[in-house]
């Protein structure tokens, strides 16, 4: 199913469309803002993106710096080559514990490789510990956007939630109570839990130390009351150094949402005495990605959500239009890297407004990735055989200055002659199901000059300053 | 100076009056383009398609219709842009190299070129301006929001210059209008949606007049206005500033 269908579906609902459309676009605004308060923004995204491109360029050196430096921390290092590898080595560790009460907070990386319908396939009790995280593990769906999962959700969709799986009162909607129902609820998972799960926002080379970046505290709580804290993080999160961070935290909170910092800013770099550390470095297609010029720098991404709050596609078509972990103009340059085929129409869903690139705090090219995405895919065909064919045949007409006039005329006419109903048909026209064609006129521009006095041709131009 | 005059397939076929009004401004700013019928198109339409390969022929046209103009001008942000950063598919032919760098936007040709910042004119209306994303920002002919507040740009600065305009403040500067080339119909559902929501801020602020630099843009929204019955008139610059300069 393409991007379009699913689209289609979002848009039925007018008003939530509108909804949260604007939700979104405030989020933006608010982004803008915090922006324009940093007179050196734009050079802290220079920044930024000359340490992640250096980073990238030696990322197996930098890797085994941060190997050893962990190690010498007293932290156990595991590498996954894959989903599969990510998810068994982390559920080794809950069984080697006999543990069965996880505690986990937001990671995309772990909703990358799906591995909570797998620890709770082994018997593993898993507690998403994200206030919206748990709102949609609780409705047993996806996130629809990296930093705000919940954010096609209403609160009286989360006060119907809550309801059924908290025993809130029916109806209720005020943010505050169930919000204090959620607190209450993940109050007893905090203690009772055995291991913490953890993403990784940056991960420190020189200092084998890992930091999360969160509005909530919950990793800290989950971290601080379990006895094991397990990190999973993919292999592109590391910086090279501790002065590096100041950098990215900077662009990263008010990226995201517009705040000058996260709430907490958790470094987490050695365990406790008595309790146990482990990082999982996860590779998962990233080498791939690495291996291909073109989209190396996506390989630069912070996760701040920026380039879907101001796509004007993602608002409009929901994250989960994408099918995809990571939605949004990021995640349609990230997901043909993964599966090619499934993904085929993400880099079409864009106008290739260029927006993403000029909000991304890490300037990733993302429009330009997305146009390269879409060529890859024309010569992979897998792009519809009916466009495939109707682009070489307009490559013909084009190249030929003839048949491109012979072609217009024939169209004009028959806009011109054709019953409206019939051009406008919505099941022949995509283009009529909402807009008017243009007027057809009688004379194309060519024809127009053809019959002009034409002037003496190419004379220079004596009123223009040279 | 041999300036060329590019009319994009679209606007050729079917707002052939904005290829007059571009012709003729030029003239009465001093400049005759000329205008080589062997052109045909700039091949986005393609190459946005994941066609490319397929598109190369028709740069090739393009390059040698064009190659012998010192500025080849087209009323499109978006065929310039292209030319400028898609051309790199070919061989850099001295040939290619002049023509992507002889590519110029009507409105960018008019301000940096013949460094015309004010026309004489009156055009008494409201005028909502829409920012076509491959000018803005892919040529930086107006400041984008992600990077600064500051909402200048060549054409708002040209449009305020006329006696009697004042341009719609709107609630959204700059966001895209969802044509987006064949997207418009492979995504019909979404850039329809795009364009009734930039439609919208026009109407609630209060616009009589729709202009910009890219007929792409304006053919999308003139089909949501027209559709809806609105009040707005939709207007290439071109055919402003034409109709107010003697
Ligand atoms: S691509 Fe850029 S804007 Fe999008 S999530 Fe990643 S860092 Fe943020």
């Amino acid at each position: 199913m393409s991007h379009a269908i699913r689209a289609d579906k979002f848009l039925l609902d007018a008003d939530r469309t509108t909804w949260h459309d604007e939700t979104l676009w405030f989020v933006r605004e608010k982004r803008d803002r915090a922006a324009y308060g940093v007179p050196e923004f734009q050079e802290l995204r220079e920044l930024a993106s000359g340490i992640k491109n250096h980073t990238l360029s030696r990322l197996d050196l930098y890797l085994q710096e941060f190997e050893a430096a962990a190690q010498a921390n007293g932290v156990h290092v595991h590498w996954a080559a894959d989903a599969a590898e990510h998810n068994a080595i982390i559920l080794d560790i809950i069984q080697q514990q006999g543990a069965t009460r996880i505690v986990k907070s937001k990671s995309m990386l772990t909703e990358e490789c799906h591995l909570n319908p797998y620890l709770i396939k082994h018997g593993i009790e898993v507690v998403d510990t994200d206030l919206g995280e748990r709102i949609i593990q609780f409705r047993d769906e996806p996130p629809s956007h990296i930093v705000l999962p919940a954010i096609h959700l209403k609160k009286e969709d989360v006060g119907d939630t809550f309801h059924t799986h908290l025993g809130t009162e029916k109806g209720e909607s005020d943010p505050q109570r169930l919000t204090e129902a959620a607190r209450q609820h993940l109050r007893g998972k905090f203690i009772a839990g055995e291991v913490a799960i953890s993403g990784v926002n940056f991960a420190i080379a020189e200092t084998g130390g890992v930091v999360v970046c969160t509005n909530e505290g919950n990793a800290d709580l989950g971290v601080n009351l379990a006895a094991v804290h397990i990190a999973c993080m993919g292999i592109e999160k590391i910086i090279p150094r501790l002065t590096d961070l100041g950098v990215f935290t900077r662009l990263l909170a008010r990226s995201a949402t517009g705040q000058p910092v996260t709430t907490y800013t958790s470094h987490f770099t050695k365990p406790v005495a008595g309790k146990e550390m482990h990082i999982v470095i996860v590779d998962n297609g990233r080498t791939q990605q690495l291996g291909r010029p073109d989209f190396r720098a996506s390989l630069k991404c912070i996760r701040c959500g920026a380039c879907m709050n101001t796509c004007p596609v993602y608002r409009r078509s929901g994250g989960h239009s994408y099918d995809f972990t990571v939605p949004g103009p990021i995640g349609a340059i990230l997901s043909p890297n993964i599966d090619m085929k499934k993904h085929a129409s993400l880099p079409f869903a864009s106008t290739l407004c260029g927006s993403c690139t000029d909000v991304c705090p890490v300037k990733i090219d993302i429009h330009t990735q997305l146009y390269k995405w879409r060529q890859v895919l024309g010569e992979a065909n897998e792009i519809p055989a009916a466009k495939k064919w109707s682009m070489k045949f307009m490559g013909r007409v084009l190249a030929s200055t003839r048949v491109y006039g012979l072609g217009g005329q024939f169209a004009r006419k028959a806009l011109r002659l054709l019953p409206h109903g019939l051009t406008h048909a919505p099941s022949m026209n995509a283009w009529a199901v909402a807009r008017e064609l243009p007027e057809a006129p009688r004379q194309s521009f060519r024809e127009w000059y053809a019959k002009q006095p034409q002037p003496a041709t190419q004379l220079p131009n004596p009123k223009v300053p040279a | 100076m041999k300036v060329a005059l590019f009319v994009p397939c679209y606007i050729d076929q079917f707002y052939p009056q904005v290829g007059i009004a571009t012709l003729q401004l030029l003239e009465k700013l001093g400049v005759q383009a000329h205008f080589p019928a062997q052109q045909t198109c700039c091949g986005q339409p393609l190459a946005n398609s994941g066609c490319e390969r397929d598109a190369l022929p028709i740069y090739k046209h393009f390059v040698d219709t064009f190659s012998d103009y010192d500025y080849v001008v087209a009323p499109s942000g978006s065929c310039v842009y292209h030319v400028r950063k898609h051309f790199d598919k070919l061989d850099q032919t001295a040939d290619v190299q002049h023509v992507r760098g002889a590519a110029y936007d009507l409105i960018d040709f008019i301000s940096t070129v013949l460094k015309v910042e004010s026309l004489p004119g009156a055009f008494p209306h409201k005028v909502g301006l829409h920012l076509s994303c491959h000018g803005q920002r892919g040529l930086h002919q107006a400041n984008e929001s992600e990077m600064t507040p500051v909402r200048d740009g060549q054409l708002s600065r040209l449009l305020r210059s006329l006696d009697g305009l004042e341009l719609t403040q709107l609630n959204r500067n700059d966001e895209c209008c969802g044509f987006g080339g064949t997207f418009c119909v492979s995504e019909a559902g979404i850039s329809a949606r795009m364009g009734q929501d930039r439609v919208a801020d026009h109407v609630r602020n209060g616009t009589q007049v729709l202009t910009g630099s890219d007929m792409s843009c304006l053919m999308h929204l003139e089909g949501i206005v027209r559709r809806a019955r609105l009040p707005i008139k939709v207007m290439h610059a071109a055919e402003i500033l034409n109709g107010v300069v003697a």
